[in-house]
């Protein structure tokens, strides 16, 4: 027990004055509350400092003219990244896009709405589960490696397992211009 | 009738048994935790879903901001057999006070030639913000960049050591532009590595 015995151990029947005794037992409960709050703290923090890490694979550099697949436009979205953490996406081709270019925002109400919907169109239209949509992400120079993130985990969110990350071309370029996304 | 009488029993529980417990646990814990190295170059990692945790060993770390690249391998018998290689290719010789002070180092950003003042220098002095101006990553002619060497030879001494490839992530700061991070990239797929991690950090907000 926390507690010492302090009777002392002769008799003190004497008319001698004592002072009251007092108990010695300390209330341990705040530092026990302290020492849990602290156990808790160390415990949680030496698990989550770790940081988190998002595998990105690259087709090989080399091998990149050895075939040139085709793939059926109305299955390919493309996303340009743009200044400001805007972006802009189209279906199809640049020069003769399916859909008119939309600008978009990142997040739950912006792009990830386009990219499931536009899944699943792809899906229907096709009619076969394994030939689902293929985006294509186009950072432009002027958007930053946030917005390169966000995106690829737009991806990972929406269940998009075909995507590639692609140089922005000229009339990407242009485009991105023309809706005051690129200065 | 005479009542029973429940005998009073005191409220107070003995809590040292408990006490002696948790501070023995506390202990555990803040020994056990791994104190976070300062870092020269500070970066503020976006945030995404994932939750795959970064691997301790093996894995090369660039970190890049303010366009500065920084690099960064963990495990000092690798460090000090990187330093050798990049002194081979560079014909710099580093003494072994030197490899043994830059095996300690987490992670460093100069061109080669102003690395053994940064060697010298006591670790605060060290990480001071902006002393650094980070590794080059410009090709001069044929010759590779520097930081295309010491991904190279830190994937020598870690396959010569560990016998495993090394791998790669990609600490980059959220407002860092892309065609800075292009050029790393390239750098990278210059050498075959088309796998990388980009570190990031735990998204909080769902959004």
């Amino acid at each position: 027990m926390a507690e010492l015995d302090t009777s002392g151990g002769g008799k003190n029947k004497g008319g001698k004055v004592r002072s009251k005794k007092q108990s010695t037992r300390v209330d341990l409960t705040a530092m026990v509350d302290l020492a849990f709050l602290l156990i808790t703290f160390f415990m949680l923090t030496t698990t989550l400092a770790k940081p988190q890490a998002m595998d990105l694979a690259m087709p090989d550099k080399e091998k990149i003219d050895q075939q040139e697949l085709t793939v059926a436009d109305n299955r390919t979205m493309t996303i340009l990244l743009g200044a400001n953490n805007r972006l802009e996406w189209y279906m199809g081709l640049v020069d003769k896009p399916l859909t008119p270019p939309q600008v978009d925002n990142f997040g739950r109400n912006g792009i990830r709405k386009a990219l499931i919907e536009n899944s699943k169109n792809v899906i229907a239209t096709t009619g076969d589960p394994s030939k689902g949509l293929i985006v294509l992400i186009k950072p432009s120079d002027q958007s930053n490696y946030r917005n390169f993130v966000d995106i690829l985990d737009e991806m990972k969110v929406s269940n998009i397992d075909r995507y590639a990350i692609v140089e922005i071309s000229e009339p990407d370029i242009a485009l991105l211009k023309r809706d005051g996304l690129y200065k | 009738m005479p009542r029973i009488k429940v005998a009073r029993k005191s409220t107070a529980i003995d809590m040292t048994a408990m006490c002696d417990v948790a501070f023995l646990l506390l202990t555990f814990f803040i020994l056990t935790a791994t104190a976070r190295q300062p870092e020269p170059l500070p970066v503020d990692t976006p945030a995404s879903t994932v939750k795959f945790k970064l691997p301790d060993v093996d894995i090369a770390t660039l970190t890049i901001g303010q366009e500065k690249v920084f690099f960064g391998v963990p495990g000092q018998p690798i460090r000090a057999r990187t330093l050798e290689l990049m002194g081979e290719k560079y014909q710099i010789s580093f003494t072994a006070e030197e490899k043994l002070r830059f095996s300690l180092m987490e992670s460093f950003g100069v061109p080669i030639g102003n690395l053994k003042q940064i060697i010298m220098m006591k670790g605060d002095e060290r990480n001071a913000a902006g002393l650094q101006p980070g590794i080059p990553t410009d090709s001069i002619g044929e010759r590779p960049s520097e930081l295309h060497n010491w991904i190279l030879s830190a994937r020598y001494a870690t396959k010569e050591l560990n016998n495993v490839d090394m791998r790669v992530s990609i600490k980059g700061d959220s407002r860092e532009e892309y065609p800075s991070i292009k050029k790393i990239l390239e750098i990278l797929q210059d050498q075959n590595i088309n796998k990388f991690s980009l570190i990031t950090s735990l998204r909080a907000d769902e959004n």
